[in-house]
């Protein structure tokens, strides 16, 4: 399976199975829509290019692709299916997003976590509960050494005091348990002083900074609890938190909704107010709710991906670097195979747990008790929902085994599957558009890279 | 090649029987927390 598309004059193809990237001329690059997807040349189709090239280039290109085709750079087939019961056996327990607290002292209209409480009631983690997830972690996670840990909420800094004792206790036990924790934290800021910053620069190998963008867009959706916005608070503590990071790692991140679909410009506010590490993505919302993509948005969306990666690759190579989360592909030292055939590993290597306890399949499921999935004193159920998580990959989804960006999206996020088609083995469509227009970007910014 | 230039060869398949150790970082948790963004992972052995 090949994907051949063209973007701001570059003719690309990507080799799906292999992952070799390709640029073309144009000859070459019509004489390729010449081929099936199983690598087999049209005769007829070819000689319609008669009239618009000569016999000898057209030979040329058809060479270089039969070429490319022996080294197993173009057409190739599918080498994985022997090892796929390998990679998708059961497996054991890696990263926990612990919901330190189920109350926010924002009130987002997009919020997919009912503004904090997922709409249960208000609640606080408690030490002990945090404790005994750490052991969980620790007793479910096999011979896995590196172990995550995220700070989650609603709003985790509404509850540090707790976060700093599970960061101090887990600290204690890994090194009796030969394990390493890398801890993150989600915030959206507004309670960042001094001393929570210093902690988390010594403990947390990420940290997750909310801001949509400009001032406007932030505080249309991103408002305090008595309706104000929260952008001039936001801004200052999170830039501070980024420069005081140095070499560790941060994101701002926001998110962009139906009434900013020219969200390119948010990103390159961020940009401009000083931050280096940014992500700006989609909004999951319900559809029809006003904030949701919808399918009449499409074009506006890719075509504003497009302008970004201009922008991005424009500003990067004048000296205006910043790094863009969902523009960064690594072709040479990527994820494995293996790696790529589950994605976030929700419901299996990754659960989310909630102030009381329990388990689920990750942070977007908590409060849907048919996803329950046990509770980290009692250990996971025996939930067919969890069978279901083992076994949905790219190859047991339809719609992904078809699919040429597979390997780089790892079939999609299952909440959003689930929200919108009631299936977590059917991708959410709009959100695969714009995770297909994303890969594509990313594959022309590596095009620029190298000199073609 | 004149026509055809390769900007990174077989990457995929290269380390298939090596595959799977499970070390890696969990997609999700580096900075989105809505989408699966996995080619921008790093490998633990790399």
């Amino acid at each position: 399976m090949i994907h051949a598309y063209k973007m701001h004059g570059v003719n690309i193809v990507l080799d799906v199975n292999s992952g070799a990237v390709h640029v073309l001329d144009d000859i070459a690059y019509d004489v390729l829509s010449c081929y099936d997807q199983d690598g087999t040349l049209d005769e007829q189709r070819l000689t319609s290019l008669n009239h618009k090239y000569g016999a000898e280039e057209i030979k040329e290109a058809c060479n270089e692709i039969e070429t490319l085709k022996k080294e197993n750079l173009l057409f190739t087939s599918d080498p994985y299916s022997e090892y796929i019961p390998l990679w998708t056996k059961k497996t054991v327990v890696k990263a926990l997003c612990l919901h330190i607290a189920h109350d926010c002292n924002l009130r987002c209209s997009y919020c997919f976590a009912g503004t904090g409480d997922y709409k249960g009631a208000r609640s606080l983690m408690s030490l002990e509960v945090g404790k005994r997830a750490i052991d969980f972690l620790i007793e479910n996670s096999g011979n896995r050494r590196n172990l995550e840990v995220d700070f989650f909420g609603g709003e985790p800094l509404m509850n540090f005091d707790v976060v700093k004792e599970i960061v101090y206790y887990a600290r204690q036990r890994e090194k009796e348990a030969n394990k390493n924790f890398r801890f993150t934290l989600t915030t959206n800021v507004l309670l960042l002083d001094e001393e929570k910053r210093a902690f988390i620069n010594e403990h947390m190998h990420n940290v997750v900074l909310s801001l949509d963008g400009r001032k406007e867009i932030n505080d249309e959706v991103r408002k305090r609890v008595d309706g104000s916005g929260s952008y001039d608070r936001v801004l200052p503590l999170a830039l501070k938190m980024a420069e005081e990071r140095k070499d560790k790692d941060y994101y701002v991140r926001g998110t962009f909704t139906r009434k900013n679909l020219d969200f390119g410009k948010d990103v390159l506010h961020l940009a401009d107010v000083g931050f280096t590490q940014i992500s700006v993505e989609p909004v999951v919302a319900a559809r029809d709710s006003g904030l949701d993509i919808r399918q009449e948005d499409l074009k506006t969306v890719c075509d504003e991906y497009e302008r970004l990666a201009m922008e991005y690759y424009q500003r990067r190579k004048n000296g205006k670097w910043f790094n863009f989360f969902h523009f960064m592909i690594d072709l040479e030292g990527g994820p494995c195979v293996a790696k790529r055939l589950r994605g976030c590993g929700s419901g299996t290597e990754y659960l989310a747990v909630t102030p009381e306890g329990d388990l689920y399949p990750c942070h977007q499921f908590v409060g849907q008790k048919e996803f329950l999935l046990g509770n980290i004193f009692d250990g996971l159920n025996n939930s067919t929902i969890r069978e279901e998580f083992i076994e949905s990959n790219v190859y047991t989804k339809p719609q992904c085994n078809q699919c040429w960006a597979k390997f780089y999206c790892s079939g999609g996020c299952a909440a959003n599957s689930w929200q919108f088609n009631g299936d977590i083995k059917i991708p959410y469509d709009i959100g695969c558009e714009l995770e297909k227009k994303r890969v594509e970007c990313a594959l022309w910014l590596k095009t620029q890279e190298v000199e073609v | 090649m004149k026509h055809i230039k390769t900007i990174n060869s077989s990457t995929l398949s290269r380390d298939v029987k090596k595959a799977g150790c499970g070390e890696c970082q969990t997609s999700c948790q580096s900075a989105c927390k809505t989408s699966c963004t996995v080619a921008n992972q790093k490998c633990e052995r790399k």
